[in-house]
């Protein structure tokens, strides 16, 4: 985040609750102008919440959000002139052609700026052009999702709001649309929430993840994977016995811990083989596998997927929790 | 606001439910036009208004009964919540397309009367006057309270349903007075809740100011209530 910009989005202490359950328990965080920021986090973690929120669609239990400054509770109308929104499903009225929709967001958003040079811009911008004139229930998902997106971008709002942009999407459509947020960022602030790790890491300076209502870790997207990535595991299938490889790992200083788990794929031997902190340590397992002329078959990653990084955050926040909770108590 | 009520307005058009409810409303009109008139040899205007106010009350829920319940359903609703336009303007619009094709529908059809000018002496151009703002006027109560029971679900038939339901209610709260004959306290508050009482004094020809503020009053009622539903939803 660069230091001196203003924060165009400011959430304080959000918290919404239904009932006794909460969706938000209190929530803090700002982004700056010009940002790309994600939300990541697995289903009913609360990112939905928070950009309903944003947007003035949900009202808070208690805390404050502010859009460019203005409170969007107190201030609803002001401060939804800023934002553009594209909501989990795109709002989209089907019996309605691509134009006469874009020209209905334009008219609702009370938009001044020249009408028809900035709907074309925004048509071309989305790739659209071609559609303009067919009804919007006839087009495919994708183009759905597109039109959604158009919606969002009519006014030119400072602010951009994705709701899982691209669930539902085909590889080609997600990659032009993580293109499309890509450019958009350079313009605007972009918020999107999604629960793909590798789309954040595509697309997104910073990211912010929710678990359960709660923020458990919001830094930059290099520093976030660098966290993932400290401590690294392995899966490595070698054709060798257990005795042999395993004294060969553990010399490597690069290794942190190897271990046989006992199963078998072929006639090779499943391991699992820890980094030391800030090293990677495939090299030093093909090395150690070369010199001792072992033959190594497989090496890949695992706990990178989603699941795992939250057990390792959620570990981690908790930890963190604990110290903050102990300071605390000291200085009282 | 402009923009919704515009919107909507085509919608109706751009789907079926406008030209459902522009025919059998038509239709309707001149079927009853016919028999209260001309057949019956009668430069009576009552009667026809007393039937097409009922008639009324079980087509206007084609109107309103897709109005918020589907805005719902599509998901619409959240660009509608999420863009710079206040949700009694969102309301205002919608009452606003409704009621004009509601309006436009009466004052269409109360031309047939026109007519009837040439060859009755007994014809009171006044009293159709009267009766046509009546009708109008118990429309506005209609249309409002055909988007309050919108707003409610996302169902339309169920919106259709409740919508007639309330609407009767209101229609035969004036008939519950005269069975109980001698309390007058419970007859004077029914009395003064019925829609359809009201409508008389209109359609024999008395122009009662209270019976248009009443009337204005219950529209605005029911789009307050409205507009409640969806600042309360927010909130849970």
């Amino acid at each position: 985040m660069n230091e001196t910009s203003v924060p165009v989005i400011k959430v304080e202490n959000l918290v919404k609750r239904y009932g006794t359950n909460y969706a938000l328990n209190d929530i803090s965080f700002e982004i700056g102008e010009g940002e790309i920021v994600g939300l990541l986090g697995p289903n009913g973690a609360g990112k939905s919440t928070t950009m309903n929120i944003l947007t003035g669609y949900l009202s808070s239990s208690s805390g404050a959000a502010y859009i460019n400054g203005i409170d969007i509770l107190e201030n609803p109308l002001e401060a939804k002139k800023f934002i553009g929104f594209l909501p989990e499903q795109p709002p989209i009225y089907p019996e309605m052609t691509v134009a006469e929709y874009l020209n209905f967001v334009y008219e609702l958003k009370c938009c001044k700026l020249d009408r028809d040079p900035h709907i074309e811009e925004i048509l071309s911008v989305v790739k659209l052009t071609d559609v303009k004139d067919r009804l919007i229930r006839n087009l495919s998902k994708g183009y759905k999702q597109r039109v959604g997106i158009a919606q969002a971008l009519i006014g030119d709002p400072k602010i951009i709001i994705f709701d899982e942009p691209t669930v539902g999407l085909d590889p080609k459509q997600i990659l032009e649309v993580r293109n499309l947020i890509r450019m958009l960022g350079r313009r605007h602030t972009v918020i999107l929430s999604t629960h793909i790790l590798a789309e954040v890491q595509a697309v997104c300076e910073r990211v912010i993840i929710i678990n359960k209502g709660q923020i458990i870790a919001n830094e930059r997207t290099e520093d976030i994977t660098r966290t993932i990535e400290g401590g690294y595991r392995y899966e490595a299938k070698i054709c060798a016995q257990a005795k042999d490889v395993l004294p060969a790992l553990r010399a490597q200083g690069a290794i942190k811990n190897a271990e046989a788990t006992g199963a078998k794929d072929g006639d090779a031997y499943v391991y699992v083989v820890e980094s030391a902190a800030g090293v990677d340590a495939r090299k030093a397992v093909f090395t150690a596998c070369a010199d001792n002329r072992f033959p190594l078959i497989g090496l890949a990653p695992i706990g990178t997927d989603l699941e795992s990084i939250f057990i390792n955050l959620v570990d981690r926040s908790d930890a963190q929790g604990a110290d903050k909770k102990l300071k605390a108590k000291k200085a009282h | 606001m402009l923009a919704i009520f515009k919107r909507e307005l085509r919608s109706y058009f751009t789907g079926v439910m406008g030209y459902v409810f522009m025919v059998i409303f038509l239709v309707a009109a001149a079927a009853v036009f016919c028999y209260t008139t001309l057949f019956s040899m009668s430069a009576d205007v009552t009667s026809y208004f007393v039937i097409m106010l009922m008639f009324s009350a079980i087509i206007l829920p084609i109107l309103t009964m897709k109005s918020f319940s589907e805005e719902r359903k599509l998901k619409t609703e959240q660009l509608l919540m999420t863009a710079p336009v206040s949700i009694t303007g969102m309301v205002i619009g919608k009452f606003l397309a409704a009621y004009v094709m509601f309006a436009s529908a009466v004052v269409f059809t109360s031309l047939y009367f026109l007519i009837l000018i040439p060859y009755a002496i007994t014809f009171k151009l006044a009293l159709l006057l009267g009766n046509i703002v009546a009708l109008l006027l118990v429309g506005s109560v209609f249309v409002s309270v055909g988007l309050f029971v919108s707003s409610l679900t996302e169902n339309q038939l169920s919106a259709a349903v409740g919508t007639i339901a309330i609407i009767l209610g209101f229609l035969t709260v004036g008939l519950l007075s005269s069975l109980i004959p001698s309390n007058y306290a419970i007859r004077y508050v029914l009395d003064s809740l019925s829609v359809f009482g009201r409508f008389t004094t209109f359609t024999s020809g008395y122009f009662d100011i209270s019976a248009v503020v009443f009337y204005l009053s219950l529209s605005a009622l029911f789009l307050y209530l409205t507009v409640r539903i969806y600042d309360r939803r927010r909130y849970n």
